[in-house]
């Protein structure tokens, strides 16, 4: 019994110093002067984070709002509102779907990279040569990579709401024949620029800084190993997706729900 | 490694991506509009009942949009609802005897109130109160009615 106790005991201590030293790295790569050529490190971070998940996004935005657009279609005409349909996908992307899609995909896509990137410059001692070198790993490698993760979300995000809803209108007046007026219209009536847009975006904002500290700590604080890497890299897209999953819960709640 | 000059080029289109996106959210989702120069006037009118409308309902003359519902409340005295609304100065003509109807857009849909034009020739002016009204049809006192009507026979 006291063996359990114990066992839950170290766990419980182990999570807490993790979550210390977490933060410890967040702080530290924050904080600080920028130097001079830390704006050519961000921008290759930037294209590294951002541009290259702009294939992944843009297409599974196009089909995701292709989707939604064919199944609410076929459920609304039963009752001959099709032309709410394109007020209904923009409200579900805005809301939900365009934050919580974008956040996991860019957890499988960057994150995983980004920790899979540091975890090996550790099990090479690239990071403590570094350091023997005089440079802060922390200023060097870390920074740029959270800063670039934060701008990029939010950025994608933008991409994939615009690129899902566009692809629910393509489908929507183009193929299924709802009328134009009716879907624009409505979708402009119904659709608030704070309180759909804004709180949208406020969720990916939120959802960019956690996906981005969970991998960048994760690497860093990964064992030097290659199954070390391994076990780092799986922990980003699981502990990311389950923060993104559980953080929109109560986001939603807190920005939408009707407890104030 | 690629040349950081194409490098650049490719996080600036990234970047201006992103503000194409927010920009087609703005403009053709949210409908937000930019540069409207035709300002709004404000109108009040009390009401006995507004069940469902809500702020930000239309405001309309002829069944055209002409305006919003900036704020609802209530006149504790009175018990009446007090709807303020910003109609378009494009309309500016209205009279003072102006009805104002809550409707329900089609058998489902939402609130809206609906001004119906007067003959008068005094003309309403920015913070005037309309006072020929006629409030929200709830259809749950309309069949209550009819029920207890049917149960008194």
């Amino acid at each position: 019994m006291l063996r359990y106790l114990r066992l839950l005991g170290q766990w419980a201590l182990d999570w807490i110093a993790a979550l210390g030293r977490a933060s410890l790295v967040w702080f530290w790569s924050l904080a600080g002067l920028p130097r001079r050529g830390d704006m050519t490190l961000l921008i290759k971070q930037i294209y590294q984070i951002g541009v290259l998940s702009l294939i992944i996004i843009v297409l599974s935005a196009f089909s995701i709002g292709a989707v939604l657009a064919l199944q609410g279609y076929t459920q609304l005409a039963r009752v001959g509102a099709q032309e709410s349909v394109g007020l209904g996908v923009a409200l579900v992307l805005l809301r939900e779907l365009g934050p919580v899609v974008t956040g996991l995909l860019f957890a499988g896509r960057a994150g995983s990279a980004v920790t899979a990137e540091i975890g090996l410059m550790k099990a090479t001692d690239q990071l403590s040569s570094m350091e023997m070198m005089g440079v802060d790993p922390l200023h060097r490698i870390v920074a740029p990579r959270l800063w670039a993760g934060m701008i990029c979300m939010p950025l994608l995000t933008l991409i994939f709401n615009a690129v899902a809803i566009w692809g629910s209108g393509l489908i929507g007046v183009g193929w299924l024949g709802v009328d134009p007026g009716g879907f624009w219209g409505g979708m402009q009536d119904g659709v608030e620029m704070w309180d759909d847009v804004g709180k949208g975006m406020l969720k990916s904002v939120v959802f960019a800084m956690v996906i981005s500290w969970i991998a960048v700590f994760q690497g860093y604080d990964s064992t030097p190993t290659a199954e070390g890497i391994s076990v780092a890299t799986t922990k980003t897209v699981v502990y990311s997706s389950i923060a993104v999953l559980a953080l929109d819960f109560i986001l939603t709640l807190v920005m939408y729900g009707e407890f104030k | 490694m690629i040349r950081m000059r194409t490098l650049e080029i490719s996080v600036g289109a990234f970047v201006l991506a992103g503000i194409l996106g927010l920009v087609f959210l703005a403009f053709r989702v949210s409908g937000v509009v930019v540069g409207d120069t035709s300002g709004n006037y404000v109108l009040k009118a009390k009401f006995d009942d507004v069940a469902g409308l809500r702020v930000r309902s239309k405001v309309s003359l002829a069944g055209v949009t002409i305006g919003r519902v900036a704020k609802i409340g209530v006149d504790s005295e009175t018990a009446e609802a007090i709807v303020t609304m910003e109609v378009s100065d494009d309309v500016d003509n209205l009279s003072v005897d102006t009805g104002a109807r809550i409707q329900t857009e089609g058998f489902l849909g939402g609130r809206y109130i609906s001004l119906v034009p007067g003959g008068e020739d005094q003309l309403l002016t920015d913070g005037d109160t309309i006072t020929n009204t006629q409030g929200a049809l709830v259809l749950e006192n309309l069949i209550g009615d009819v029920i207890t009507r049917l149960g008194s026979k």
